[in-house]
């Protein structure tokens, strides 16, 4: 009897622990990008090291590319030098890599799944903390340091300590006009934005397995942001089926005995977590964050909450500080808020189903005046995929900025950001102070609310527009 | 790197909870290639107005807080992006030791990497740390990794740290991580013989 995490964890044991030294984890697939690599590239090549496996390691362009018209030379001087610097080492080094004129180009969470370089049972990393994104297809995958970059190019291997196990059990069914990304922000509410430091965390319950492959992943992207280690969603027919027509996942009689093997990684009934969390969400609202951490949310039905009614005093502080960064009063209605932007992307919300459902919303429907909205595909494939079912026409024609792949306005270090004090509805996963622009204020919700406010232009609850909402 | 023995310095007190690693350095300064030159952007959004002036309330423009080696500060330090910058950063400032009630996973192992001491203590300890470093600013406090204590030089506080041991044990030696891996190298060649991973196309 054993979970899902137990079972890659000591399948990927190149040494097992000692008294006085962690494990030694084989790393089976290795992401990387251009801000977290530099660094451990010239490591390499300071120590005269070459990078083990460049078979198992893909690189790509998203963090800092300009998603405006690609056949122009980039204007940030330092951005294209960083850029043309992945290149180069990629070059040198024989890393595979999705450049910025690669069709298949786009944000490493997204184009690792969609391509089947992600596949169950992996571990997979990179210089990035939300590559928990890639548990949702039963894998162990974490975020590292650029140093511990530098160790996997050159050994394929990490020394681990052995995380807690976390099971996350969703009581109930997600009710209507609710999504995963919902779900994911209704858990750090409760639990805290460090509630599951050092644990990696499974999701679980009917309400888990009911969600696609891509909900999964929106609900996986966001364990770093309890804390976690990682998240992960046992294998079941779901992934299967997502895997199947993927470009780079085994096929034919290779991928009959795969599907068997990925089957049996699901954590066995009975098996023991170090805890188990329960998040009840019968009840489950749209959920907005109001503050300047994710799990400073509540509920679009609910008001800014009172920082004078908080018993404890450092969080009374910080509450009191997240809303002055805010520009927010105790006690306004959620749904009374304005927006000036809305951004649809990222790796927690910038898939081809993301899109569609922002799109049901907006169909026939115009962005409200003062508003500038714009929709960030997630990838290339996600880009042309989108225009072929015509939702760039229905972005557009609602009044949608449909741009070119990248991270963009989820960190803003290219030139998608917000100016100070303006205010965004945004389909991303944080909304740290200055994370999309500096003084810029973020609110994270769903794609559908992100769609919502974009019409109304201000926050508003997706369920009282009454359009036709997908359940 | 360096081995971290022990390590006297003055002391500032940022009391923030959750600082996150967007706020130790913003994304802006994510740009270069290179793993020096980030101090002059550590905290830039609190230390810097919007005009590039520098922030007289914020507590490292304070003299002598500028001159601080460790700093203190809330739960949860460093939670965020994994961005390896930060402790950059903060090494490039003059920082050598960071106390909190407690970090997030992934800044405290890239503290490691580059010989910078994470250091857990109580709450009680940490309320105690602001109350003097505040009170008295040209504080000072010793840390020591072999014996484990936090010792200020006045003798009004002295504490006790736990860290794991081999954590510890290769602050002190300042070892090179990748060639103390490289020594497994042919237990990691024979995992490979029996482990086959799904490769990726040497052309995507
Ligand atoms: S989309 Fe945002 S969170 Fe995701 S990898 Fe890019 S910057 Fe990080």
């Amino acid at each position: 009897m054993a979970t899902l995490f137990e079972k890659i964890w000591d399948n990927h044991l190149v040494r097992e622990e000692t008294a006085g030294q962690s494990t030694l984890l084989y790393i089976d697939r290795h992401y990387i990008h251009e801000v977290t690599s530099p660094q451990a590239f010239s490591g390499l090549r300071e120590t005269g090291r070459k990078v083990r496996r460049p078979d198992l390691t893909v690189a790509v362009m998203d963090h800092n590319v300009p998603t405006s018209d690609r056949t122009l030379p980039i204007k940030d001087e330092i951005a294209r030098r960083q850029i043309e610097q992945l290149a180069k080492n990629c070059q040198e080094f024989d890393v595979p890599l999705l450049d910025l004129h690669h069709p298949d180009q786009g944000i490493v969470h997204i184009i690792g799944p969609e391509l089947g370089l992600t596949q169950p049972g992996m571990t997979i990393v990179c210089g990035d903390s939300h590559t928990s994104t890639h548990g949702a297809f039963g894998s162990l995958a974490f975020g590292i340091g650029t140093s511990e970059v530098e160790h996997v190019l050159a050994t394929q291997t990490l020394w681990q300590a052995r995380p807690k196990t976390m099971e996350v059990r969703f009581v109930g069914s997600r009710p209507f006009g609710t999504t995963a990304k919902d779900m994911i922000l209704a858990l750090i509410r409760q639990i805290g934005i460090a509630g599951a430091t050092g644990h990696v965390i499974e999701y679980t319950g009917a309400a888990v397995t009911a969600l696609s492959m891509e909900e999964r992943m929106t609900l996986c992207n966001m364990s770093i942001e309890a804390g976690a280690r990682a998240g992960m969603v046992s294998p079941d027919h779901v992934t299967i089926d997502y895997l199947q027509s993927r470009p780079y996942v085994p096929q034919g009689a290779q991928f009959e005995s795969a599907r068997k093997q990925w089957l049996e990684l699901a954590t066995d009934p009975g098996s023991v977590f170090d805890r188990v969390v329960e998040v009840d969400i019968r009840q489950l609202a749209p959920m907005v964050t109001w503050g300047t951490n994710p799990e400073m949310s509540a509920p679009i039905t609910e008001s800014v909450p009172d920082p004078a009614l908080e018993t404890d005093p450092d969080r009374a502080d910080t509450m009191r500080r997240a809303l002055a960064y805010m520009g927010l009063t105790p006690g306004i209605p959620l749904n009374q808020i304005p927006v000036q932007r809305v951004f649809v992307g990222s790796c927690t919300n910038g898939r081809l189903d993301d899109l569609r459902r922002a799109a049901s919303i907006i169909k026939g429907q115009r962005v409200a005046a003062g508003v500038r909205a714009m929709v960030v595909p997630g990838s290339g494939r996600v880009k042309r995929s989108a225009e072929e079912e015509g939702l760039d026409s229905v972005f557009k024609d609602a009044g949608f900025e449909w741009r070119e792949p990248g991270c963009s306005m989820c960190l803003g270090m290219n030139e998608d950001i917000l100016e100070p004090g303006e205010r965004a509805a945004s389909t991303s996963n944080r909304n740290f102070e200055g994370r999309q622009g500096r003084g810029g204020r973020t609110h994270l919700v769903s794609p559908e609310m992100a769609a919502a406010a974009a019409i109304t232009g201000h926050l508003v609850d997706v369920r009282a527009l009454g359009l036709e909402v997908r359940s | 790197m360096n081995p971290f023995t022990t390590h006297t310095g003055m002391v500032a007190p940022l009391r923030r909870s959750n600082v996150d690693t967007d706020q130790i350095i913003p994304k802006q300064f994510l740009k270069r290639i290179e793993r020096t030159g980030f101090g002059q952007f550590l905290f830039y959004d609190w230390r810097f107005n919007e005009n590039g002036l520098p922030n007289s309330d914020f507590v490292l423009n304070q003299p002598p807080y500028n001159h601080a080696t460790i700093l203190i500060a809330g739960p949860n330090f460093g939670c965020g992006s994994s961005r390896e910058h930060a402790p950059w950063a903060l090494m490039d400032f003059g920082f050598r030791v960071i106390i909190a009630p407690s970090f997030a996973d992934i800044f405290y192992n890239n503290c490691f990497q580059n010989g910078l001491l994470p250091l857990t203590l109580e709450d009680p300890d940490i309320n105690r740390l602001f109350d003097l470093t505040t009170r008295s600013r040209e504080w000072a406090l010793t840390v020591n990794l072999e014996e484990q204590t936090v010792k200020s030089a006045d003798g009004q506080f002295e504490s006790h740290f736990d860290i794991h041991p081999e954590r510890r044990e290769k602050l002190l030696r300042g070892l090179d991580p990748i060639g103390e891996t490289l020594l497994f190298t042919s237990a990691i060649g024979a995992y490979e013989k029996y482990h086959a991973v799904p490769l990726v196309p040497s052309s995507l």
